[in-house]
């Protein structure tokens, strides 16, 4: 097991991606990114639908190859890492995935269980306690017995929340926290995102193109557009910047983010 | 004419990627099944378990029936053959030669391919589809090992265990036309079968359940894997499973026979 599990000083870098290129098949879905995401911070991955915004997560998490470019995770670059090293180090990362990913055979404490019985030799006693608080944390204690489509959207982002935290991770990614959600309930999920960061000082990256719980809940905010990063920097730098591109994106002027005409043309005659 | 032979061209590339993709499946799963022990990591026989009652204990019925059913037209079929040549005691060695050797093994084959074929590929093609594979990798834990390890090793012990049931209810139900049609007794009938019968031959039958066994896990969960696009996509890659299921089937049979009668 990870038995060297230096634990990273805040401030520190956790996340480094340094000229990620990412494809499916043709199509470029993600280029040039650079990338650092440090120890104890928020630091919201914002940027339309469509703009890459999972490919992304999912390289940083190595469940897809790069084309080009790498990623280091706690200073790690985990193309070069073996199985065994790979695992250690995902012991560490706790995901939620944007459709929850929730295992549809099993009920959610069974899920949320999971890892533990996975990766822990602990009794199933300790094991019931464990998930059970990790569901009072989430708001989901009472549901245990359910199963995963028997839940409703916003109950299935915090199963899989309450999943991800279960094995006490470092870093945490956590994809479309809000999207599809009421405005109450997507407020609650934000809270506690702030929450666990404050109180289980896990570093945590959250992906969504929700303009108001990302300057909600951010320390910092990468701004991805059609595959490219616009800007990274705190919330108020992003607020205030300049760039034209960014501020149509925030004021949500579809006029200013239509494509021109000779892009569209080469989308279109892409396929 | 160009379309033509690209779509073939895409056809058989992918063809070829599917084949290396289930020998990996294979050796990962053998790896797992063999080192996961040592590693700490080892298979989890409840699944292992599941998996058998999913794959065989269900699957009895079905191939009681079948096997049964069989047996008495396979002697249906000898006993009349036989009868032109003034033969007709012939047909127990006939029938206890080919179920043991041939049809137990195919009959389970297909069932299983029929049954558990299918319901592999849909059940791992929807996991994949809702990013429960993806999940699973993020928790630390090897697909391979979690998913497609305990299918492959209750496939191994399952489908050779109802070859042995069906190869005993297609004998039975051979017996009891023959009690039938050439007034046997049934004892005598089970005593000349056991008198014709080597271990040779029933290991023949198993032996090839073994491989049918291995055959149907692979395709399953490869089809299973590389599932895409949604509701059509798992439809359609079960479908695949079962048809070449089927096909891997019959036609490793067919090679089987071919070597072992020369
Ligand atoms: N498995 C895939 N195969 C092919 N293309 C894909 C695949 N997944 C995503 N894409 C394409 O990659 C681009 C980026 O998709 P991605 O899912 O990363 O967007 P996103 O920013 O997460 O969007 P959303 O906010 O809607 O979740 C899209 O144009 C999409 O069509
Ligand atoms: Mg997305």
């Amino acid at each position: 097991m990870s038995g060297t599990r230096e634990r990273i000083e805040p401030g520190q870098p956790v996340v480094e991606v340094e000229g990620l290129g990412a494809r499916y098949g043709e199509q470029t879905v993600l280029e040039d990114i650079d990338l650092t995401i440090r120890a104890g911070e928020i630091h919201v991955i914002m940027g339309g639908s469509g703009s890459g915004k999972s490919t992304l997560l999912r390289h940083l998490l190595g469940l897809n190859q790069p084309v080009a470019g790498q990623v280091r995770l706690f200073g790690q670059d985990i193309a070069r890492l073996g199985e065994r090293e790979m695992l250690a180090l995902r012991r560490r990362i706790g995901v939620s995935f944007q459709g929850g990913a929730l295992f549809s055979s099993m009920t959610v404490e069974d899920n949320v269980a999971f890892p533990l019985r996975e990766h822990t030799r602990l009794d199933e006693n300790t094991i019931r306690i464990m998930t059970r608080m990790k569901l009072e944390v989430v708001n989901l204690a009472g549901f245990e017995d359910l199963l995963p489509n028997q839940l409703s959207g916003g109950m299935v982002k915090r199963a899989a929340l309450a999943r991800a935290i279960v094995m006490d991770p470092e870093l945490l990614f956590f994809d479309e926290p809000s999207a599809g959600l009421d405005p109450v309930v997507s407020a609650e999920l934000d809270e506690l995102i702030i929450r666990l960061r404050d109180i289980m000082k896990i570093t945590v990256v959250v992906v969504t193109h929700e303009l108001e719980s990302a300057f909600k809940i951010a320390d910092r905010i990468t701004v991805l557009d059609r595959g490219r990063i616009l800007m990274t920097d705190t919330t108020g730098a992003v607020r205030a910047t300049a760039h034209t591109r960014v501020q149509a994106l925030l004021q949500r002027r579809p006029e200013a983010l239509q494509l021109d005409a000779e892009d569209y043309l080469q989308r279109l005659t892409r396929s | 004419m160009y379309a033509l032979t690209e779509n073939l061209g895409r056809r058989v590339a992918r063809g070829i990627d599917e084949f290396g993709y289930a020998a990996l499946l294979l050796a990962e799963s053998l790896y797992w099944l063999v080192a996961g022990v040592l590693r700490g990591q080892p298979v989890r026989l409840r699944a292992v378990v599941t998996e058998m009652m999913r794959i065989g204990v269900a699957a009895i019925p079905i191939v009681a029936i079948l096997a049964f059913a069989n047996g008495v037209m396979m002697a249906l079929q000898g006993v009349y053959t036989l009868k032109d040549f003034g033969a007709e005691s012939q047909v127990i060695p006939g029938l206890a030669l080919s179920i043991t050797r041939e049809f137990g093994a195919l009959i389970v084959g297909i069932v299983v391919a029929g049954r558990s074929g299918s319901a592999i590929a849909a059940r791992i093609g929807s996991m994949q589809m809702s990013q429960e594979i993806d999940a699973l990798r993020v928790l630390g834990v090897n697909p391979v090992r979690y998913l497609v390890a305990p299918i492959l090793l209750a496939m191994l012990v399952m489908v050779p265990a109802l070859t042995i049931l069906a190869n005993l209810m297609a004998l039975t139900g051979g017996g009891l036309l023959c009690v039938l049609k050439l007034h046997f007794s049934l004892a005598s009938y089970w005593e000349a079968v056991i008198a014709y019968l080597e271990v040779a031959d029933v290991m023949q039958g198993l032996v090839k359940s073994l491989v049918f066994a291995v055959l149907i896990a692979l395709v399953g969960c490869t089809n299973g894997f590389m599932a895409r696009g949604g509701a059509d996509g798992i439809g359609h890659s079960t479908t695949r499973s079962v048809v070449l299921c089927i096909a891997a089937i019959v036609i490793a049979d067919m090679l089987f026979t071919l070597f072992l009668s020369r």
